[in-house]
């Protein structure tokens, strides 16, 4: 099976037409090549944008007020409306659908005054007032400390989480935040936590240029009543957030009195639609991306099999000969469908290398960034597949020269011209 | 060795048909040594293609060495190929770009005799023909001679039954017909039926009987 002869025949067939088999076997190179390139590309995209979303829930919508477009009630349109501590818990008991439910004080960032100093440093930062469950919505990672939790809520205690911008800002580079003082528009609060973002999805300014205060400390200290700007809430798994967000404007407009058909009295923002639209367009990217990848190898296929039938016919006299002197049809099918299949194995490899070795080149080049492309690879699955595609691909381009091949009969070969 | 009884093979040529050979009976005796002459398209070729199992006929029966000849699959036609059958050609027929050795083992590469063992087989038979010194040349370096010895001897390599020659000395000049003739004496002398298509007189003469082929029948045959 084996045999030294039969590589060097396959190996004759190649070489002897140099310039034929460098050209049909790009063909192969070339998709192989463009695949490998296009599937590594679309995995990095692919992973671009999961490191973009790490660590938001992508199961959330945010809910705000806004001014009333409906008449209803006796109240005319175009008025303004607040969401209030008490609606927490009615939400929560009437859209049972809700995992998290985290209320937010935004306090802006002093409009570019600095309204965060400490000693003579100071900047301007927003400032938030999150309940711990915000955390889980849009997470941050801690450097130092830890973040608000349930007690600093329930006892209204001066406390602040600062993102590490502000931290540098504020404290000098050796110089241990935690337990110190800083002033948040006169007010001071006492550091206990630095964080550092995960994703890069901003709600209520960049968390690393922001102060995060006890959502009841701020209501008090800042004069907010019992005031409700947005609600951050995350639907239980399984459901929709478009379910939620739907039962939440509900609940909203009837204790609020406005019109079931005031669409936009009640803000949001539905993270869930938004991460799926990247969904699909990943999807249809990486079905686009295989779809011509195939194609392209199909081509080349196509290629190398139109130049084994010329080769086929070159040979004619040949395979002739090889027939009269005993040689089995089925010793020459194989022997076609060795060259086919090594022609297309080595030029498919050689992009296989290539095409991992650019995407390696394009990772390096990349690494380090902080971009919606990280990471060109693709995996090891992903080229045994490619591999198998390949011998199929060859053995389907070998498949009609060799029965053209094998249809020759001895007597037609060796005809006396 | 060789039976043929009423042999017919037609060719088809579109709508008309070429009837080829007309009932052929013809017996050969294991080791004779015998000629077929005939005009260009009386049939001689093609008696000579139906005995070399490379091509079929309609009606009739052969048998070579007791085997019937008949719808033989590719397969165990190739395989009777093999064994039983010896081929040399007026063109000599050798493969371009295998050197001599190589064109002399490619049978028993079809017998699937190793690469090593076949070397060395091969190079005992082209001592036998003299030509151990251009084993490792390549046919377009040799004379019309030397290519003819060659195949010869990749023809016998197999310890066929039966030689079929098809005009060997065609492309020959006067002095290498006469030393390809004399090897083929010698095989013939040594126990191999030889059967030679040649249209020219000298090389008839050698052998021991003649077939004189007519518009696809056996004229008559002329035994020494």
């Amino acid at each position: 099976m084996f045999d030294l002869d039969r590589w060097q025949e396959i190996w004759f067939t190649i070489t002897h037409n140099k310039s034929r088999s460098v050209l049909t076997a790009f063909g192969v190179f070339w998709g192989m090549f463009m695949l490998v390139v296009m599937v590594g590309a679309g995995i990095a995209l692919d992973r671009g944008i999961s490191a973009n979303v790490e660590g938001f829930a992508t199961n959330s919508c945010f809910v705000w007020s806004q001014e009333t477009t409906e008449p209803y009630k006796g109240f005319k349109k175009g008025r303004n409306w607040n969401m209030e501590n008490a609606d927490i818990p009615l939400l929560q008991n009437k859209v049972p659908e809700i995992q998290y439910l985290a209320p937010v004080l935004s306090g802006g960032n002093g409009g570019g005054t600095n309204n965060v100093t400490r000693n003579e440093k100071a900047g301007s930062y927003n400032i938030n007032g999150y309940y711990p469950q915000y955390n889980l919505i849009d997470e941050s990672k801690m450097t130092f400390g830890r973040y608000i939790n349930d007690i600093d809520i329930a006892e209204k205690r001066k406390v602040c989480v600062i993102g590490e911008r502000v931290c540098e800002v504020l404290f000098p580079k050796n110089e241990n935040p935690l337990g110190k003082n800083i002033q948040v528009n006169g007010i001071y609060f006492q550091v206990v936590g630095v964080a550092r973002h995960t994703s890069d999805i901003n709600i209520g300014g960049n968390p690393e240029e922001s102060v995060v205060l006890p959502f009841s400390t701020m209501q008090q200290a800042f004069n907010q009543g019992n005031m409700v700007h947005y609600l951050a809430v995350t639907a239980q798994p399984g459901v929709k957030v478009k379910v939620i967000e739907d039962k939440i404007r509900e609940v909203l407009k009837t204790k609020y009195s406005i019109s079931p058909d005031d669409k936009k009295a009640v803000g949001g923002f539905n993270v869930e639609d938004q991460f799926t639209m990247f969904l699909y367009l990943g999807l249809g990217i990486g079905f686009l991306i295989w779809f011509v990848g195939l194609g392209t190898l199909f081509a080349g296929a196509v290629g190398v099999s139109n130049i084994m039938l010329v080769t086929v016919r070159e040979r004619t006299k040949e395979i002739g000969i090889r027939r009269a002197l005993g040689a089995t049809p089925r010793s020459i099918i194989t022997q076609i469908l060795s060259e086919s299949i090594i022609l297309t194995l080595i030029a498919g490899i050689l992009g296989l290398m290539l095409g991992v070795g650019l995407l390696s080149l394009v990772g390096m080049a990349l690494s380090g960034g902080d971009q919606f492309f990280q990471d060109p690879q693709i995996s090891f699955t992903v080229a045994l597949s490619a591999l198998i595609i390949l011998l199929i691909i060859g053995t389907l381009a070998g498949f009609i020269p060799a029965n053209r091949a094998m249809k020759i009969k001895p007597i037609e070969a060796i005809r006396e011209e | 060795m060789i039976t043929l009884k009423d042999i017919n093979k037609t060719y088809d040529m579109g709508q008309a048909s070429l009837h080829v050979l007309k009932g052929i009976d013809l017996h050969i005796d294991k080791g004779e040594y015998v000629s077929i002459m005939g005009a260009s398209g009386s049939g001689k070729s093609t008696l000579l293609n139906i005995l070399g199992i490379l091509d079929d006929y309609e009606t009739g029966d052969y048998h070579l060495n007791n085997i019937m000849i008949k719808n033989l699959s590719e397969k165990q036609a190739a395989v009777y190929r093999n064994e039983l059958i010896g081929f040399v050609f007026q063109s000599f027929n050798l493969i371009n770009f295998k050197n001599a050795l190589e064109n002399v083992a490619l049978p028993l590469y079809y017998k699937n005799i190793s690469r090593k063992k076949r070397n060395i087989i091969a190079m005992e038979y082209l001592d036998q023909m003299g030509l151990k010194d251009w084993a490792y040349h390549m046919p377009n370096e040799m004379s019309g001679g030397q290519k003819q010895r060659v195949a010869i001897a990749r023809a016998i390599i197999s310890k066929p039954k039966i030689l079929l020659a098809d005009e060997p000395t065609g492309a020959l000049d006067s002095v290498t017909t006469v030393e390809v003739m004399k090897l083929l004496s010698e095989l013939n002398s040594n126990g191999l039926t030889t059967i030679i298509v040649t249209h020219e007189k000298s090389v008839a003469d050698e052998t021991n009987s003649i077939i004189h082929i007519k518009d696809g029948l056996i004229e008559d045959i002329i035994r020494k």
